[in-house]
């Protein structure tokens, strides 16, 4: 028969074991969550290439993401219906035709740098159907910002006295700006960091917390296979 | 207790002369190890290459120290192994050595051995760190000491998670990639625009942190053609892993070429950046406020 001693050792030891178990269950859980990947469509065979469409929404909403509904947030469009993910399956070395929908406000870049249009075919983007090769920085809303291959694309925001503003994701029909852009992916396959650089995080210290730092938000991947 | 004939004999009394014959050990070790170190091992503790003059400086730095260490490192090894060897408790004995208190003689050398290596390093140090114009390592908004002659400032400007680059002596334009001439001496300044970050450029052996609001300064003069890996060395946010690049030193000629051709190219972007300064710290935009 053991002892009592022996009996609280192992249940203290049976417990710490569990805890940390569940403990480890959960940082697992967290660190490899992510959302599911979005596969690009075939573009019009005039344009060639595929086709992604995106959109920028100021407020994802409970339908989309009923933990963080008021957070900003990119949505992917998929046989005709917006996923809330920010990881796009591309193939590789194919031109990709993006038309993004951006309902959400202006709120300026910190770096004015970024308010140039880089790495795109032609080094522009169309903005309302103009092709500009920079914006004004203080009407960027986002960016759209793929580092390693170096594609930047500044995305202006709604004016404030638009009318029609979006107050929740899927915004159709509300007030928003339409942008195009193509890019070439590259000939290596791989994972590709995408950001937006415009500390968009409402409620967070300088606008970098919350979506800014969570996967799935304002930031993804491209998946070039 | 056995001896080698190499050994000094035993001391009268049946006890061998244990401090003599240690000296001779430690000794004989330090002169076989020492060059193997100087050789060996010194030059691969500093960062990789010796592509500037900063890291050519840590290199020797390194092998410095790891000299001075040898002895240290041995008499310490050395003593332990001869302890364990002929200092043994004897078999079924259980023998409390002697108490040896107040050796004045063993304390006074002690405190001097220790506090001259201990100053020596850090007189080494603080030389070679001021004498290298601060070795590369951030030196904050006024360095002690600046290397002398021309320098080409660049800029290094931090944010999550991406570092870009200005020239002010270019017309201040920024890019996204480092470039920097071979043999021209470097003065970077170092900020951040968000969080703090730290620029680590690992080939040069420059690392500086990227504060909001603080120029820190950093000199390097890179001595020869090659790629370099550009890091972030501070854990800044989720995307801290990928925040980093590949920068290039370049002939003179090339690098020439080059900034004119990010002149051109990033043309738009430089009507609309704020004038050169040495900090940029935004207000708050109105999400974040």
């Amino acid at each position: 028969m053991l002892s009592l001693y022996v009996k609280k050792l192992l249940g203290v030891g049976v417990a710490v074991l569990a805890l940390g178990g569940l403990i480890g269950l959960y940082v697992a859980t967290w660190a490899t969550s992510a959302p599911p990947p979005v596969a690009a469509t075939v573009a019009p065979a005039s344009s060639g290439g595929d086709q992604l469409t995106l959109e920028t929404v100021a407020a994802i909403g409970p339908k989309y993401s009923p933990t963080h509904p008021d957070w900003v947030s990119y949505l992917v469009r998929q046989n005709g219906k917006w996923i809330h993910s920010t990881i796009f399956t591309l193939p590789a070395n194919t031109v990709i035709h993006v038309t993004l929908y951006q309902y959400d406000g202006e709120s300026g870049l910190r770096n004015p740098w970024l308010s140039e249009v880089q790495g795109t075919i032609g080094g522009t983007e169309t903005v309302d159907g103009k092709t500009v090769d920079s914006i004004n920085p203080e009407e960027a809303s986002h960016t759209f910002v793929v580092p390693e291959l170096g594609v930047f694309v500044p995305l202006p925001g709604v004016p404030e006295e638009a009318k029609n503003q979006c107050e929740f994701a899927p915004c159709e029909g509300a007030a928003h700006r339409t942008i195009t852009f193509s890019f070439r992916t590259p000939n290596k396959k791989g994972r590709y960091r995408w950001q937006c650089f415009v500390p968009c995080a409402a409620g967070y210290l300088y606008g970098l917390g919350g979506p800014m730092q969570t996967l799935g938000y304002m930031d993804g991947f491209l998946n070039v296979v | 207790m056995s001896s080698s004939p190499s050994i000094p004999s035993p001391a009268p009394g049946g006890e061998p002369n244990h401090a003599l014959r240690f000296t001779v050990l430690w000794l004989t070790a330090t002169v076989i190890a020492m060059p193997l170190v100087i050789i060996f091992i010194g030059p691969i503790l500093a960062p990789g290459g010796t592509g500037s003059d900063a890291v050519s400086g840590y290199r020797s730095d390194m092998t410095v120290l790891a000299a001075i260490a040898t002895p240290i490192i041995l008499l310490v090894a050395l003593y332990l192994l001869y302890a364990v060897a002929f200092f043994r408790q004897p078999q079924g004995g259980a023998l409390e050595g002697p108490a040896v208190r107040g050796d004045a003689r063993i304390q006074t050398t002690w405190i001097i051995v220790t506090s001259i290596i201990v100053l020596g390093i850090a007189v080494f140090g603080t030389v070679r760190l001021e004498e290298g114009s601060g070795a590369g390592s951030g030196s904050g908004p006024n360095p002690l000491t600046k290397p002398s002659g021309p320098k080409l400032p660049v800029q290094v400007i931090a944010q999550q998670w991406l570092f870009t680059y200005r020239y002010p002596t270019y017309g201040g334009v920024e890019t996204t990639h480092l470039v920097l001439p071979e043999n021209e001496q470097i003065e970077f300044h170092v900020t951040s625009i968000d969080v703090i970050h730290s620029f680590w450029a690992y080939q040069l052996g420059v690392k500086a942190d990227a504060n909001p609001g603080v120029d820190n300064i950093a000199f390097v003069k890179p001595t020869k053609v090659q790629a370099f890996n550009v890091r972030c060395a501070e854990l800044c946010g989720i995307w801290h892993g990928y925040m980093r690049d590949t920068g290039h030193v370049v002939t003179q000629s090339a690098f020439n070429t080059w900034i004119h051709q990010q002149q051109t190219a990033f043309a738009p972007a430089t009507k609309v950046l704020p004038k050169y300064s040495k900090t940029y710290l935004p207000e708050p935009t109105r999400r974040g406020e």
